[in-house]
């Protein structure tokens, strides 16, 4: 999928920006964006939400096998982090080691590197997360 | 016309061709890397005696980009504390350029990916400029222009380097990583820039072809024809055209890569050295190439009073020079606040030794 260039190109706004989609019906949040709230169905009106970034670590773990892609970067954390706005997320914790996560750890989002498409493809962009203190 | 010639206005607007007045700094943002590697650690692997190198660059230490940073995600983080810190819609950006001499893509525009990532597309013109370490600097002089003649509301003028140095050259213990952005306005500004003046010549000290990993240098030099005659010439040129001298300005920025350049121009320049120091990170994280100037003007900016004035040159090998005389106004204080300042991102490292710092700038082939 990384190496798809429209597959990559369509997720960009919700990659780099955090948009993802809200009902005005029944004011729930997703991320990532959902076409139909799957609460009110065909009474839903989605539309586009940008959220802060700012969040905390619902739980998280210690990544030392990771996929094809992501070796060099070996053993990194992987957390899911919980949006102020609601929505749960996975993303990399970065610029820490292990010891200093925890479970609820205020965290923000960062704009990095998630992978390369081999030296003559793309680079793909978005978000992981850092401690907030 | 006649009136006007006579009474001196017409002529008066004409001698500001160089002086473009009103524009300024509506907000800044930098962004330095948490990893540095100390020069003692990279001179120990080369057989150097490190504190000598520690002494004769002025440097002792120099950021690193993490394995997941480059040009084009430091620029991002530089430009949303600019956006933060100068409270603007970034959807008021019309035009956002990108200087560095290591954007990750030689052809698809950084520009773009930061525009993306701010929210500032579709509606805005964007490019990338390369100029060795002065591509940011006359990015906010490209800015200034369309900002004074209303093509745009606000532009905004980035210098993003993750820069590289060969194996044991003397660049290796200065080239680092960092990024500068300024949001260039009319109005609420923190800055009035009062006007700018640059200094271009072919000169061959510094450079890299297309398939090189590392650049060339020519030593020495890089001194006296190179660094020192276009910073000397176009601070010179400004204080010649704006009618001030080294004692009207309260701080300096000059290029920075190592620590000992900018207090040797500033003693040419008859400026007293002490004026440099809000501004002179080299010593701390390195040369930041297109960064070092604007990431020394955004320190120097973090501690500077309403009515203080700046004066920052930047420089660029091959080679030129852009010089800006700058006042502060009272709009800094409001801001103080909105704005994560840089002494938070140079306090905060981790140091790497030597082996970790090869696998995070990918030097081993195999990586």
């Amino acid at each position: 999928m990384m190496n798809s260039s429209p597959s990559s190109w369509r997720r960009i706004p919700e990659r780099y920006c955090l948009i993802g989609t809200s009902c005005e019906t029944c004011k729930a949040n997703y991320f990532p964006p959902r076409l139909i709230c799957p609460k009110c169905r065909r009474k839903g009106k989605m539309v586009d939400k940008q959220y802060s970034g700012i969040g905390k670590v619902y739980s998280y773990s210690l990544v030392n096998v990771p996929p094809s892609g992501f070796e060099i970067e070996a053993p990194y954390v992987l957390a899911l982090i919980e949006l102020e706005e609601g929505p749960h997320l996975t993303a990399q914790v970065v610029d820490c080691e292990e010891k200093d996560v925890s479970i609820g750890a205020p965290v923000r989002m960062v704009f990095r590197k998630i992978q390369e498409s081999g030296p003559h493809g793309l680079i793909h962009y978005g978000f992981k997360f850092v401690l907030s203190k | 016309m006649a009136k006007l010639l006579k009474s001196g206005k017409l002529g008066e607007r004409a001698t500001r061709k160089v002086i473009l007045m009103a524009v300024g700094i509506v907000g800044y943002g930098g962004y330095v890397p948490r990893y540095r590697i100390k020069v003692e650690d990279i001179a120990r692997i080369w057989g150097e005696e490190g504190y000598r190198i520690k002494e004769s660059l002025g440097v002792s230490e120099k950021s690193v980009p993490d394995l997941d940073e480059d040009a084009a995600t430091m620029a991002v983080e530089s430009a949303r504390n600019a956006v933060r810190h100068a409270g603007i819609s970034p959807q008021s950006i019309g035009a956002l350029f990108v200087g560095s001499e290591s954007h990750p893509y030689a052809v698809k525009p950084t520009a773009t990916i930061v525009a993306e990532a701010l929210g500032a597309t579709p509606n805005l013109t964007a490019a990338d400029l390369e100029f060795a370490c002065k591509a940011g600097t006359t990015a906010i002089q490209c800015c200034m222009g369309m900002v004074s003649s209303d093509m745009i509301e606000h532009g905004l003028a980035i210098g993003s380097d993750t820069s590289q140095g060969r194996p044991s050259d003397t660049l290796e213990y200065t080239a680092s990583a960092g990024a500068g952005a300024f949001i260039i306005g009319k109005e609420n500004l923190v800055a009035e820039i009062l006007g700018t003046y640059s200094y271009t010549t072919d000169t061959p000290d510094f450079w890299r072809r297309p398939s090189a990993d590392f650049p060339s240098h020519g030593g020495r030099f890089t001194g006296e024809p190179a660094y020192f005659k276009h910073v000397v010439n176009a601070t010179k040129g400004l204080m010649e055209r704006m009618k001030f001298g080294p004692k009207d300005v309260d701080y300096v920025v000059f290029h920075q890569p190592n620590g000992k350049f900018p207090k040797e121009a500033a003693k040419i320049l008859g400026i007293d050295v002490k004026k440099l120091e809000p501004g002179l990170l080299t010593p701390m994280i390195g040369n930041t190439y297109s960064a070092a100037s604007m990431l020394g003007l955004a320190a120097t900016l973090d501690v500077a009073k309403p009515g203080q004035h700046i004066l920052m040159t930047s420089f660029g090998s091959g080679a030129g020079s852009d010089s800006f005389l700058i006042k502060v106004t009272d709009g800094i204080e409001k801001k103080r606040s909105r704005s994560v300042p840089l002494s938070t991102y140079i306090n905060k490292r981790e140091h790497l030794d030597y082996g970790q710092y090869v696998k995070f700038r990918k030097k081993l082939k195999s990586l």
